[in-house]
């Protein structure tokens, strides 16, 4: 059994497909894995990549950097204005704005935006599979 | 003198051609732009439907919430009025009707004895109440042709701040509905304090039905704190979106009026023109035959030719 997963952004649906599991993480609620027929669901995502496992066993990695998930049936909605498919990543950048987060944190440790910065910089870069 | 005449409709012609040629551009490019920008507004709607969806299912579960987007002023002091206008001219009364629906709303602020504040979005808005020296509190240019969703963001927090810190105590946005290619409207609606959840449910399309019984972690409380400001932040944009394709298909239709205009005027003048050259010809022959006439008679056999229009 299998069920519709959809990334939608303001700009439109940027990710559609099929899936048997979708593994999330919310906020304060850990990682969570939804499967076909989970009772309907709304949930707050933390800053943190979620995984679209296909039928087929193959696997989506997507950057979600703030939204909600909402499963309803045989349909899970994500919502989010700020994603990216793991494809979409610009290593470098990210790389880039880990360093500039890290050396903002290292002069002022209570830097909330930095602090932001870096986990988005970190889930992209593990999205992207570059990290280290 | 009639040559004269027939030189200078020549030109006002050629300058006519020539501005036709412009605004027929300028009609082509804003029709390819209107169906950019429908597009661009058909692909947000999926994301503002799924919002009031979990905002209809949070209603469902009888949520509310004390959020500070929420909060009714007990006396409203000072009334924000966002207004969308276009960065660029040339778009028929686009701006004008913004303009005019927005000062009415500051005009019905002071009635109310309340102070104003403008948030303009587009360079034609500010270059109004700049002029008429209105107070601007914001004022964001280069997005109205083609806003993204990060734009939209900027201003909504913008806003939002003003309102949450108390700096104003309601905020109307005034935008221009995008209908039809052929029928926008200027439209005044309530952006700030932000309904309960049951009008913002019954607001939004309300497919759904709302399915009962949904699980919210870590809260629905959690989930409707953090979802409001995304909630904002999305009318903007769709609003944004809306005014960006009215903006191109009010210019598409004032630029067709002007090519009509200028063909009109073209025909009209080339009416002029002909009969200007017209009567130059005719004084010219007339001129000939008087002159041979006064010639004398008596050689009229050796006529000489006269070269034709060698006279100017």
């Amino acid at each position: 059994m299998t069920f519709q997963v959809e990334l939608v952004s303001p700009e439109g649906i940027a990710y559609s497909g099929e899936a048997e599991m979708v593994i999330a993480r919310t906020v304060g609620g850990g990682e969570i894995a939804f499967q076909p027929g989970h009772v309907p669901f709304i949930g707050v995502l933390a800053v943190w990549s979620v995984d679209v496992v296909h039928p087929d066993g193959g696997r989506d990695t997507l950057a979600v950097h703030r939204g909600f998930v909402q499963v309803a049936g045989t349909k899970v909605s994500i919502l989010s204005d700020v994603s990216e498919a793991s494809g979409e990543i610009d290593v470098d950048r990210a790389r880039a704005a880990r360093e500039v987060a890290e050396a903002a944190l290292a002069a002022d440790r209570d830097d909330a935006a930095a602090a932001e910065a870096l986990a988005r910089a970190e889930v992209r870069l593990t999205v992207a599979g570059a990290d280290s | 003198m009639a040559g004269g005449r027939e030189r200078v409709l020549r030109r006002r012609i050629t300058s006519v051609q020539k501005t036709k040629k412009i605004t027929r551009a300028m009609e082509l490019i804003a029709a390819t732009r209107v169906m950019k920008a429908q597009q661009r507004a058909r692909a947000s709607a999926p994301y503002s439907r799924q919002i009031t969806q979990v905002i209809e299912n949070l209603a469902a579960a009888g949520t509310e919430v004390d959020h500070p987007l929420l909060r009714e002023a007990e006396k409203v002091e000072r009334v924000g009025v966002v207004l969308i206008t276009s960065d660029r001219g040339l778009a028929g009364p686009y701006n004008s009707a913004i303009i005019r629906a927005a000062e009415r709303q500051v005009q019905n602020a002071r009635a109310e004895g309340a102070d104003y504040s403008l948030i303009i979005i587009g360079k034609k808005g500010r270059d109004y109440f700049r002029f008429r020296n209105y107070r601007i509190d914001s004022f964001t240019e280069g997005i109205s042709d083609n806003p993204t969703y990060e734009d939209a963001k900027a201003v909504a927090d913008t806003v939002a701040d003003l309102f949450e810190s108390g700096e104003i105590d309601r905020v109307e946005l005034v935008y221009t509905e995008f209908i039809s290619i052929g029928s926008q409207k200027v439209v005044v609606r309530r952006f700030l304090p932000l309904e309960s959840t049951e009008v913002m449910a019954e607001e939004g399309h309300g497919e759904a039905g709302a399915v009962a019984s949904f699980e919210f972690e870590p809260s629905p409380e959690a989930v409707l704190e953090a979802l409001l400001p995304r909630y904002v932040e999305a009318r903007l944009f769709g609003a944004l979106l809306e005014s960006a394709a009215s903006e191109h298909a009010s210019r598409q239709r004032a630029m067709k009026a002007a090519t009509d205009n200028a063909e009109e005027m073209i025909v009209k003048l080339s009416r002029e023109m002909n009969q200007a050259r017209q009567d130059a010809i005719t004084t010219e022959i007339m001129e000939i035959v008087g002159g041979a006439e006064a010639l004398g008679s008596d050689d009229d056999t050796t006529d000489t030719p006269v070269p034709v229009g060698s006279r100017d």
